[in-house]
């Protein structure tokens, strides 16, 4: 019940109320901040004894109990990278077409439907379609073009729908000048839409980027190999992998206790790596936010 | 009215789905006059402005019926191309809409799309434009900063050379100063008045003294019909139908 001009009494309640919906807010948002800090603080101080150049430059020797991670760094590189490759160009595509081709209705409903429920799939099922498709009927192997597959179709949902969202958010007008000079409708997308949706196309990628780095099942039985020293020569080569790393130190050995401060180390180093990519992205979209403006 | 008759429409209808926004219009501009068009919001003069070059077109779910005709050439006609149509008949639109690249590259870029290269060629063209919208003096040592950087008056006058880089016959403007203070309207309708000695203009306006002062001829539209048109002084001082003087002084609309 609104109540109003009832004096002291309602303005005193209605201040309450505020000062408690902000309280509740503010409170949140310090959790949510908190809980990262303590996870990577946690990471940070268990895992930094663990880094050395021999970490990061070395093979696992020993049963994985001593030695580095090389071989799993190269592998998720390569893993992120083959991902992308795969998901940026069918992704940004796609969104092209349900945003400035398809003429809304019961089709675009059903194939962003469709989308939708593909970001919401488990990713240890994408792990056994990957298993049955590329592994195993295409015949890829476990392998990083296999892992690559994989992982690139599962980061095709985000990435479509950032996609779409930045093509959404080019201003109609910009399409309007450029129709009425006589331009296309490609050389619309391409010359003036294509470009001011592109740091928003970028952002949406990151995400992807860091969700192909960080997943572990989807690899489990399409690339991912539990031990090996040597690098990959082809792309039908088994990788070891980080996350899978960590899974296989924390589970799978014989030596867990042992190998704590390497899973730790290990942990740090997938999030450096992800940050990493992540921070190169960033600065490539600033760039090209900066050419815009001028 | 003596000169040659550019544009025209025959019983002109525009539907958005069912919705007949504009009913039977039959009009015709002169080459090298200004045409205004007036009337109260929602009268459907914008769409039928943007029916002259087929910018409606990219809206889904929208038709029309009845003739278009370019140089005696229907428009709609099968096999018409509209980019084609576009290039030969420009638009400048209500809010100024320079692209996010530079000034030279907003006015180049109608030329690059309809695949002119040379680059001295694009130099000339461009600054031909930009003198003729009467703002070359204004840009001609910032050429590679950002449109965005220029004012609203100034922007306006570029989407102007912008459009009239690619060499239109027909300029159409959609309220170009509804977004512009009254000294940058100014330019803009000294430019208009300037501009149509080579095109042929119609200009849809709220701002009546602003058709008063610019257009050769004023159309009236009401509810999607053309109710009146005449020469623009017998129109503003003598108009024959009740609901052209009502609006036009302001007693409605």
């Amino acid at each position: 019940m609104v109540e109003w001009g009832n004096g002291m009494e309602s303005r005193k309640k209605r201040k309450l109320i505020e000062g408690m919906a902000f309280g509740v807010i503010r409170l949140s948002t310090v959790i949510i901040c908190l809980a990262l800090a303590i996870m990577l603080g946690f990471i940070l101080v268990n895992g930094y004894k663990a880094i050395n150049w021999t970490f990061l430059t070395e093979p696992p020797m020993d049963a994985m109990t001593k030695g580095g991670i090389f071989p799993a760094i190269v592998g998720t590189f390569y893993l992120t990278l083959g991902a992308i490759t795969i998901a940026f160009p069918l992704g940004v595509a796609s969104a092209i077409y349900l945003s400035e081709y398809a003429r809304e209705g019961k089709m675009v409903r059903l194939i962003r439907i469709g989308i939708n429920n593909l970001a919401g799939v488990p990713s240890v099922v994408f792990g056994l379609f990957g298993l049955g498709l590329f592994v195993v009927f295409l015949g890829f192997g476990s392998s990083i073009l296999s892992g690559s597959l994989t992982l690139g179709f599962l980061i095709l949902p985000v990435i479509i729908g950032a996609s779409e969202e930045a093509l959404k958010a080019v201003p109609q007008t910009y399409r309007e000048a450029s129709l009425a000079l006589g331009g296309t409708r490609w050389q619309t997308i391409y010359r003036v839409v294509l470009p001011a949706a592109l740091p928003g196309i970028l952002t949406g990628s990151i995400l992807g980027i860091g969700r192909a780095a960080g997943e572990t099942a989807p690899i489990m039985f399409t690339a991912a190999a539990f031990y090996t020293t040597k690098l990959p020569s082809s792309v039908f080569d088994e990788v070891m992998a980080l996350p899978y790393h960590i899974y296989v130190l924390a589970t799978a050995g014989t030596h867990i206790d042992e190998t704590r401060h390497l899973q730790y180390g290990t942990a740090l180093v997938l999030i450096a790596f992800v940050l990493g990519i992540n921070l190169v992205a960033i600065i490539i979209r600033t760039r090209i936010r900066r050419k815009q403006t001028y | 009215m003596s000169n040659k008759i550019k544009m025209a429409t025959r019983n002109m209808s525009f539907y958005y789905g069912d919705f007949k926004a504009i009913e039977g219009i039959t009009l015709e501009f002169s080459e090298n006059q200004v045409t205004a068009l007036i009337g109260p919001s929602g009268c459907g003069k914008s769409t039928f402005l943007r029916s002259l070059n087929r910018m409606n077109d990219i809206i889904p779910g929208t038709r029309v019926e009845g003739d278009v005709f370019l140089d005696g050439e229907n428009i709609y006609a099968s096999g018409m191309d509209m980019v084609e149509i576009r290039k030969r008949v420009g638009m400048v639109f209500q809010k100024p809409n320079p692209f996010p690249k530079t000034i030279f590259n907003d006015v180049a870029y109608g030329l690059r799309v309809n695949g002119v290269k040379n680059k001295s060629e694009l130099q000339d063209r461009v600054e031909a434009s930009l003198k003729a919208a009467a703002i070359w003096d204004e840009v001609k040592d910032r050429l590679n900063e950002s449109a965005l950087s220029l004012s609203g008056g100034q922007q306006q006058r570029l989407c102007i050379a912008r459009a009239l880089a690619i060499g239109p016959e027909v300029l159409l403007l959609d309220e170009p100063c509804s977004a512009l203070d009254p000294i940058a309207t100014q330019k803009i309708e000294e430019l208009i008045r300037e501009l149509k000695k080579n095109y042929t203009i119609i200009i849809v306006t709220h701002n009546m003294q602003q058709a008063a002062r610019v257009s050769d001829v004023t159309a009236f539209f009401y509810m999607g019909r053309l109710i009146e048109v005449n020469k623009t002084e017998i129109m503003f001082t003598k108009p024959s139908i009740k609901q052209t003087e009502d609006y036009i002084t302001g007693r409605f609309g």
